[in-house]
């Protein structure tokens, strides 16, 4: 792989992303209702907050008087929610766009490894996500203004939460790499994220063995650990391969394509 | 430069192209024509490394399309059909991209995409949007996104399709200047674009290839002599029957019927003959008004025809 063709990928994809403001209307929406979400679970905080000023005996008996756990963790599972709305947006046109405007054709007879093209339209995706995690940061900045939260849970919550998205968006450019309409691009990838994301349902009603498995196969379990503070090899690694297989998958697909013309 | 033996390639189960052979010297500019869905632009893609052909062999410049591709590619310019462009980038901007893509040095690139904006005329156009160009702009961005490397081949696919006749004449006359040490291929169905600019033809019709020679000798490979045009002002039965009776003279035929009165016809001669200096007497003769009078050479477009038709005729 030649890091130069990878860099010129990825600085075209990324520019792209904000000259077509696509960027800017994703970071933009979801900055909009996880801002929402956090305003909502803050003022809830508060409002519980009050109460148990008024009423020690409602303090005890709620036991949320803690900032991590009534507004950080529940607010990280929200986001990973409109992650997993959003992401299929910004992948959907990487490839099938790329294929339906003829541009793949140019692409795929200029002097580039697939896996330069398809690693340099990834590390783009992660760019967009990284500057919408960062946006979220001012939530539990303003919390760490008034309140004492953990910070080690926060951070390991956004490592979670990268990691998922990261996910996410490997899963998204795999189906934007089987089709070239965005609109089935991105229904697909929504319909495999939920199957990923609740798979962990049934995971209640199999035997223990199975259901073990399926709740490690489960997308969002892994999160849930991690916004808890615990750094897990297991859920980093359970990232790690569902990244490489999807992106895998992606290549394979493209040559599938130039076999079949 | 390019050698193609036997190439074949199959969609399932429709046969794209069959076993076509063929080669391209260095320098030489290459016509490669047919009616739509001929194969022509699946030949381009073996070609190119978009896809791997099914059957037989394609190397360029000594490297395997399949084997070696990422050589090949290293060395073609490729201007596909419908010019496929990144619509949200700016010319020079896009531009840049292809050169790095296509390995141009970082200190060189810049050089390299004022010089090709140059050639291909888009320095008024280097910091507009793609997608805001007229058609004919984006078409020289295209050809240029092919010569920004400076590549010894050069494959056009259509290059003038969808242009207005200025435009057509503009990109002819480029990828003349162009070529020079340049090898290069040139696909269309528009016949009087290869005649200009090809020092040979291939022909191909569903798949397979059916001539391949100078367009001159294409032309002489008919055996039809040459027809002559007339165009008399005169009752046209009569122009007919006395024409017909010019010895040397095979068949007339009545092309086109105006209203004033003025009718052209083609008169097929017996080969060898000439009959140019006998027509004129035999009209005055008859105190009919001789408007035109013309020799007409057969034209790549009836080589063409007749190939084509006669192939779908066997």
């Amino acid at each position: 792989m030649n890091p130069r063709n990878l860099g010129l990928i990825y600085r075209r994809e990324l520019k792209s992303f904000y000259t077509s403001f696509i960027a800017y209307a994703v970071i933009a929406v979801f900055l909009a209702i996880t801002g929402y979400l956090f305003y909502n679970l803050l003022a809830t905080f508060s409002v519980l907050s009050f109460q148990a000023q008024a009423n020690p005996m409602l303090a005890k008996q709620y036991n949320l008087l803690n900032v991590n756990e009534t507004v950080v963790r529940p607010l990280f599972g929200n986001i990973s929610m409109i992650l997993l709305l959003m992401m299929p947006l910004l992948t959907m046109k990487l490839l099938a766009d790329e294929k339906k405007s003829g541009t793949m054709e140019l692409l795929l007879t200029f002097p580039l490894r697939d896996t330069e093209v398809v690693l340099g339209k990834y590390l783009a995706c992660l760019t967009v996500l990284a500057t919408m995690l960062a946006g979220t940061v001012t939530y539990p900045a303003l919390l760490y203004l008034w309140g004492r939260p953990e910070l080690m849970p926060i951070a390991t919550g956004y490592l979670g939460l990268f990691l998922l998205g990261a996910a996410f968006i490997a899963l998204g450019i795999f189906t934007s790499s089987v089709t070239e309409n965005q609109v089935i691009a991105a229904s697909l990838a929504v319909g495999m994220l939920f199957f990923f994301w609740l798979m962990s349902y049934s995971a209640v009603f199999a035997s223990p063995d199975l259901g073990r498995i399926i709740s490690y196969l489960a997308v969002n379990d892994h999160l849930q650990s991690l916004a808890k503070g615990v750094l897990d090899t297991e859920d980093i690694i359970y990232y790690g391969i569902f990244i490489l297989l999807f992106l895998f998958l992606t290549l394979r697909a493209i040559e599938s394509g130039r076999w079949r013309g | 430069m390019i050698e193609v033996e036997g190439l074949t390639k199959r969609y399932g189960s429709h046969l794209a192209i069959d076993d076509i052979s063929f080669s391209v010297a260095k320098g030489e500019i290459l016509g490669f024509l047919g009616p739509n869905g001929a194969g022509k632009t699946t030949t381009m893609r073996i070609l190119t490394c978009f896809f791997p052909a099914t059957g037989g062999s394609a190397r360029v410049a000594g490297y395997d399309c399949f084997e070696d591709s990422m050589e090949v590619r290293r060395r073609i310019g490729y201007l596909p059909e419908n010019v496929p462009l990144y619509v949200d980038m700016k010319v020079d901007e896009y531009l840049s991209f292809v050169a790095g893509v296509k390995g141009v040095d970082a200190g060189a690139t810049a050089d390299r995409v004022a010089r090709t904006m140059h050639e291909c005329g888009l320095e008024d156009v280097s910091g507009r949007i793609i997608g805001q160009l007229s058609k004919g702009y984006r078409q020289r961005v295209g050809l240029a996104q092919a010569l920004v490397a400076d590549p010894e081949i050069l494959i056009l696919d259509e290059p003038t399709i969808g242009l207005d006749p200025n435009q057509i004449r503009d990109i002819r006359k480029l990828i003349g200047e162009l070529a020079g040490a340049r090898t290069v291929i040139l696909c269309s169905h528009i016949l009087p674009e290869i005649s200009m600019v090809c020092g040979r033809v291939v022909i191909i019709n569903k798949g397979r290839l059916v001539a391949i020679d100078t367009p001159e000798n294409l032309a002489r490979q008919l055996h039809h002599a040459a027809t002559i045009f007339v165009r008399v002002a005169g009752p046209a039965e009569d122009v007919v029957a006395a024409l017909g009776g010019i010895p040397g003279v095979r068949e007339v035929e009545v092309e086109a019927t105006h209203g004033d009165g003025a009718n052209g016809y083609v008169v097929a001669v017996d080969e060898g003959a000439d009959v140019r200096r006998a027509i004129p007497p035999v009209i005055v003769e008859h105190g009919w008004d001789l408007e035109e009078i013309r020799a007409r050479e057969a034209s790549l477009e009836d080589v063409f025809v007749e190939l084509v038709t006669s192939e779908v005729a066997a």
